[in-house]
Formats: C-alpha cells, sequence, structure tokens
C-alpha cells in the first residue's frame, strides 16, 4: 500500500503543522507564556496517522480515544485547532480542554470523545475498558483506543487492561497501542523490560498482535489502518506496537533539548518527497511558514485572553445534583461563612 | 422490617429497572454467590469481575464516561487502597475539565468493624475519603436510610461512594420500607436459597422509590442536654445510649449524619447552638479523624457557646483490629463506654 502524491502532501502539511505547534508549545515555556511543556516531536508520523483513523464524534456511536501526553499531532488529525492547544500551554481561561488548570498536552474534549489526560502513566488502560463495554453493549460501530509510552507499560494498569480486554467471551472493541520510544524519561527500557516487544505480552491475553515503524509514513497509516479494522470488524481487541523516536526528551523538566542520536523522521519523509519531485525546498517552505505564522498568530491572539478568575476554583468541583442538599445547585465552600459563594 | 442486606438488594433492583442502571458488578457480585453478604442475589444487571479492584473501579470511570450508571462494588474497603490515584481522578475529573466529564458512578463497599474480620476486614475509611474532593461520601445506619441513599446516590451525577456498615448488613429495619411485604413474604421472595440457585428467580415486591437527599443529617432523637453526632455502626448504639441516659434524666439530642461529605452543617450547628455539649462518636481511627474536621468547625463557630469541652470518641490509632474479641473491642468504641463519657460531658459544667 502506498499513499498517492495528494496524500502524501495532506498528510506531510499535516506533519509539518503539528511539529510547528510542538516548537511554539516548545518556546512558550521559554518565553514566560507556559509553565510546563510535555509533547511528542517525533512521535508525529504515528500520531498524526493516528487521529486520521479516528471516527470523530461524540458518544457511544463513535470512537472513544484514552491518549497519554504526546498526542498534540492526533488531536490535529481529529480537526483540533492549534490555538486550543497554546490555550492549554498558557492557562487561560479560555483553554476548552481544562480552563486553565492542566498541563500542556493533558487533553479533554467531550465534543470528539477525547478522555482526560491523566499525568499518572497508566491509568487509562484500566478506564478504557469502561468506553469498550459501554460500545459493546449497544452494537457500536466506534470503538474505544487507548494508548502509552512504553515504559509506562511497567504499570500494572497494563496488565489490567488486557485482562479485561479479553475476558472469554466477553472481548472488548478496544485498539491497545504502544508507543515505543525507548525511553522513560531518563531510564532506557531495555534495562528494565526484559522483553523483545511489549506487545508480546499481549499474546499470553489471546490478544492478536502487530509491531510496526512508526517513523514510516505509510507503514505508520496502513499499520494502524489494519489495527482499526480488526477491531471494528471482530469487536475483539488488538495490540499494537509502534517504534518511534523522541527528539526532545520527556518535557521541558529535562531541557526539551534536541537528541541528535535520534534521527527526525520528519526530515527524512521531507527528503523523500523533495526526490520523488512531490514537493519543491519553497514550496515546503511555504508550507512550514504557513504553520509557523499560525503559530505566532495563536499567541498573539491569546496573549490578549483572560487568565482564570481566582474565585473560580470551587467551579465544577461538584456537577449539580438534583439529589444533594448541599451542592444542587452550584458549589458551596464549607469553609465559609458567607454560605453559597 | 427488611435487613439492610436486602434493602440494598430492592434498591438495586429499582435502580436496574428504572434508573438505568446496566452494570452492577464486582468481584462475586453476580450469580451464582450474589456478593459476599448477599446484597447483590438474583439482580438482573449484576455480573462478575475479575479481582482486581484498580479494574473495577477503572472501567466503573469509562463506563460513566460513557453516559453510563455503574455500581461497582470493591468486596471491602479493606482492599480500596490500592486503587488510591483512581479515586483522586474520578474525584477530580469534572474540575479538572471544566464540567465535561462528570462522573456518575456508585462505588458500594463494606466498611468499619464488628464481625470479628481481622485486620483486612474491619477497616474503616471515611477520614480518607472525605479528602477526595469531587466525592461524595455517604454511610447508612439503617435498612431505610440505606434504600434512600441508595437510590440518591445512584441518581446524583458526582462519584459516590457507599460505605455500607458490615456489621449492620443483618439488622432489620424498625418499619417498613413503603411497599414491603412482611418479613417471612420479603425473604422467601428475594432470599436466594442455600445450595444450587441455578433455577432460582426473585420475584420482586414492588417497593416505592424514596430519596435519602445527600447532605442531609436526620435527627433521630430530640434533646435540650447535649448534641451526639454519629453515622454507620455507631449511630445505633448512640441511639441506644440516649434511650438509657434518658433514665437518668438526661435529654440527649442524637444527629445521623449519613452523608460523611457533603456534610450537614446546618442541623450540627443548631443542635449545638442548642444544648451547649456536643460529643461525635465513630469507629473510625482518632488520628486523624473526619469528625475532628467538625470539631474544628464546632471551635471555630461556636466556641463561645459552649458549655463543656467538646468530644471526640473514635477508634484507636493502631494499624488494625485484631482478631480477639478482647481486641476488637478494645480498638473500637463500645456501648459502655460511650454511655461513660457522654454521662461526663452531661455532668460536666
Amino acid at each position: 500500500m502506498k499513499f498517492d502524491n495528494a496524500f502524501k502532501i495532506k498528510k506531510f502539511k499535516l506533519l509539518i503543522k503539528s511539529r510547528e505547534l510542538e516548537y511554539r508549545l516548545m518556546s512558550m515555556v521559554k518565553s514566560g507564556d507556559g509553565f510546563f511543556w510535555i509533547g511528542g516531536p517525533g512521535e508525529e508520523i504515528f500520531n498524526a496517522a493516528l487521529g486520521m483513523h479516528v471516527h470523530v464524534g461524540e458518544g457511544l456511536h463513535y470512537d472513544y480515544v484514552h491518549l497519554h501526553y504526546r498526542h498534540a499531532a492526533t488531536l490535529l488529525a481529529m480537526g483540533h485547532s492549534m490555538i486550543d492547544s497554546v490555550r492549554l500551554m498558557r492557562n487561560t481561561s479560555t483553554d476548552p480542554y481544562s480552563g486553565g488548570r492542566s498541563f500542556s498536552g493533558h487533553y479533554a474534549h467531550k465534543a470528539t470523545n477525547v478522555m482526560p489526560v491523566t499525568s499518572p502513566v497508566g491509568t487509562q488502560f484500566v478506564v478504557a475498558p469502561g468506553t469498550a463495554l459501554a460500545q459493546k453493549r449497544v452494537g457500536s460501530k466506534g470503538i474505544s483506543i487507548v494508548t502509552c509510552g512504553e515504559a509506562s507499560t511497567a504499570e500494572p494498569d497494563f496488565a489490567s487492561g488486557l485482562l479485561w480486554a479479553s475476558r472469554p467471551g466477553q472481548e472488548l472493541p478496544l485498539l491497545i497501542i504502544v508507543i515505543n520510544n525507548r525511553m522513560g524519561i531518563s531510564t532506557e527500557t531495555k534495562k528494565v523490560q526484559n522483553l523483545k516487544h511489549i506487545s508480546d505480552r499481549a499474546k499470553a491475553f489471546g490478544i492478536t498482535t502487530s509491531v510496526i515503524n512508526g517513523n514510516d509514513p505509510e507503514k505508520a497509516y496502513y499499520g494502524l489502518g489494519q489495527a482499526f479494522n480488526y477491531v471494528r470488524k471482530y469487536k475483539k481487541p488488538f495490540c499494537l506496537e509502534a517504534q518511534v523516536n523522541r527528539l526532545y526528551g520527556h518535557s521541558s523538566a529535562s531541557g526539551a533539548a534536541r537528541d541528535q542520536n535520534e534521527a527526525d523522521p520528519l526530515e527524512i519523509f521531507e527528503k523523500k518527497l523533495v526526490d520523488e519531485g512531490v514537493l519543491t525546498t519553497s514550496e515546503i517552505k511555504a508550507i512550514r511558514k504557513t504553520y509557523q505564522d499560525e503559530g505566532l498568530q495563536a499567541l498573539n491572539q491569546v496573549r490578549k485572553e483572560p487568565m482564570p478568575e481566582a474565585k473560580s476554583i470551587y467551579d465544577h468541583v461538584y456537577a449539580p445534583s438534583p439529589v444533594d442538599v448541599v451542592y444542587g445547585k452550584r458549589f458551596f465552600n464549607p469553609n465559609s461563612n458567607e454560605g453559597d459563594i | 422490617m427488611a435487613t439492610v442486606a436486602q434493602s440494598l438488594r430492592m434498591a438495586l433492583h429499582y435502580a436496574e429497572t428504572h434508573l438505568g442502571v446496566q452494570d452492577i458488578y464486582g468481584e462475586d457480585v453476580g450469580a451464582p454467590l450474589g456478593g459476599v453478604f448477599g446484597c447483590t442475589q438474583g439482580l438482573d444487571k449484576a455480573w462478575n469481575s475479575p479481582l482486581d479492584e484498580r479494574g473495577i473501579l477503572g472501567t466503573a470511570m469509562g463506563l460513566a464516561m460513557a453516559g453510563q450508571k455503574p455500581i461497582a462494588e470493591v468486596q471491602f474497603v479493606d482492599y480500596i487502597f490500592n486503587t488510591i490515584d483512581l479515586l483522586k481522578l474520578a474525584g477530580n475529573s469534572n474540575w479538572l475539565t471544566v464540567g465535561q466529564f462528570p462522573m456518575q458512578m456508585v462505588l458500594m463497599t463494606p466498611t468499619g468493624s464488628g464481625i470479628h474480620g481481622s485486620p483486612y476486614h474491619s477497616h474503616s475509611f471515611e477520614a480518607w475519603a472525605a479528602r477526595l474532593a469531587g466525592w461524595k461520601v455517604v454511610m447508612p445506619s439503617n435498612a431505610i436510610n440505606a434504600y434512600g441513599l441508595l437510590l440518591a446516590a445512584v441518581e446524583d451525577p458526582n462519584p459516590v461512594l457507599y460505605l455500607v456498615p458490615k456489621a449492620l448488613m443483618r439488622t432489620e429495619s424498625e418499619t417498613l420500607l413503603p411497599g414491603e411485604p412482611g418479613k417471612r413474604e420479603l425473604r422467601d421472595a428475594i432470599d436466594a436459597p442455600l445450595g444450587d440457585r441455578s433455577e432460582w428467580k426473585p420475584k420482586w415486591p414492588a417497593i416505592d422509590p424514596f430519596y435519602t437527599p445527600i447532605g442531609q443529617a436526620e435527627v433521630v432523637r430530640s434533646g435540650y442536654d447535649m448534641t451526639l453526632v454519629s453515622f454507620g455502626r455507631m449511630l445505633p448504639i448512640c441511639k441506644q445510649v440516649a434511650d438509657e441516659l434518658a433514665d437518668e434524666e438526661y435529654d440527649i439530642e442524637v444527629i445521623d449524619l449519613l452523608s460523611i461529605f457533603p456534610y450537614d452543617w446546618k442541623t450540627i450547628s443548631q443542635s449545638i447552638q442548642k444544648t451547649g455539649k456536643v460529643m461525635f462518636v465513630n469507629e473510625d481511627t482518632d488520628v486523624v479523624n473526619f469528625t475532628e474536621h467538625l470539631l474544628r468547625k464546632t471551635i471555630d463557630e461556636h466556641f463561645y457557646e459552649l458549655l463543656a469541652r467538646p468530644v471526640l470518641m473514635g477508634g484507636e490509632p493502631i494499624p488494625g483490629i485484631g482478631l480477639a474479641e478482647e481486641l476488637e473491642n478494645a480498638s473500637v468504641p463500645q456501648f459502655n463506654q460511650i454511655k461513660d463519657k457522654a454521662r461526663r460531658l452531661l455532668r460536666e459544667n
């Protein structure tokens, strides 16, 4: 399976947009427009392909995505905007994911079935069977997708997810994805897990698996396509492991410096497009500038947007309840003598 | 005259037939056992999960995110500790996503001592639970409010931790649930037989729904000399203490908290203003005990109205409840201790 030229260009634009978004977010930490960056430069080829396969929408009949914190490219591929990731980074009240409460990369978006991303790694593996179970019950065409970095598969929740997805006769439509960049912050995975492939663990649960080169645009896209098709068709789990590169370390906490030992898959793809005559260097330069400008304009816009008000800390602690005499209408600060605030 | 276990079963049946609940699950919750205390016998939506508390809670979170109303069970609250980060995530979901993902789910679990359960079947959890902002925490004290609180928990759009005092599971209510048949008829209708249950089907009585509001305490005995605040297993003991001390001409007001969080401060506060004396009693360890918070609020708001120092009576600050009867009794407040302490407080001026 090969991309045609139009699809190559579409994919390339999405990848450059994703990379420029990552650069914009990283620079915001240095310019004081954000506190902490964590993301996925180097993983865009796989992560964007993932987003392109997601059946995007709200509710049981669309795909639920339970992601970890390196998926800006996935969200862009799902139709999210650059500016909303910038809002998340700058912690503005206009941040649609958390209203200024959470880190970059920690998305949550009900309208597109993006389940809340958590900092404690691996917890998504015990949550995802719940959405998959609800989908299976209604005979939905939607599936649930759960991703993680390979280091977090050491958490027991990974095994729990495999177990709950594969109960005999009650198998769940759950696509389990391990994105393997070979490093957990500063610890090499090969020194703490004695496995050739992480996905081999799924075989013990009777789950079909595959291992793909996530740095190759065509192998990533079509490998994911096969996995999606399997889960949609058979309503059973599938475990896919994608091998990727990590270009800027774990996060801004480790400096977010370019790791020169890691090749940049986008540069390789870019060179291939030029060599094949699909795009010229000047066209690529123009594409890049388009998204650089979009990122800068987003930042300039977001800098004008309001930060959360201090008094908003009590908002949404509880959803209004018809059966609660204290939190029936809105949050009540139990330590306040002023009653309902 | 339903027992707490029967009452919970009927509430769960109402929830699965009228409130849209499709999952009542946990370890041994489905057939053939129907729960280690029999609370889930005969339910259509009850199913057995893997023996995996993190999977049980996590799956409930996923079901809730997908718009379901799961009721999950951790078999004993002693086994909930390995889910503590998931409890935090479930509690912060609505807040952290600015209202996008409320977590409508009930997590049921038996709590407390009183059945000679050893260190791993006797724990209390309410002090830990009360710190889990975003969760509501309720604990019934009899079969009537067990029913009403459970229906309220199911209908609340937030995660509710439903702590069931295991020592009260077999205690009977003093009154009938609305629509409840007699004791024998109820037992014959909904209690699974011993032995082979493969052909057994319950005959559910038509119990009318009623809700015990979350965040609302109940004054179970009015009085003017002292306020006695308790909940769960200790509540009927405190009520008995108050009844006996009435023979000594002491008039004690007993408040059943019912909701640990949110708590009904208004009812407590009004009672303290009336009596000038307050004693909090529960079986959780007294370092750190949830009612210390209520005691602190008592001092903050009513210091100059108090006629005597406020008192807290909790469990001993030890790692567990020992199995031997002497050890268990020495670990949590006992009737005579509560009565003596209440009498001393009543005599203080």
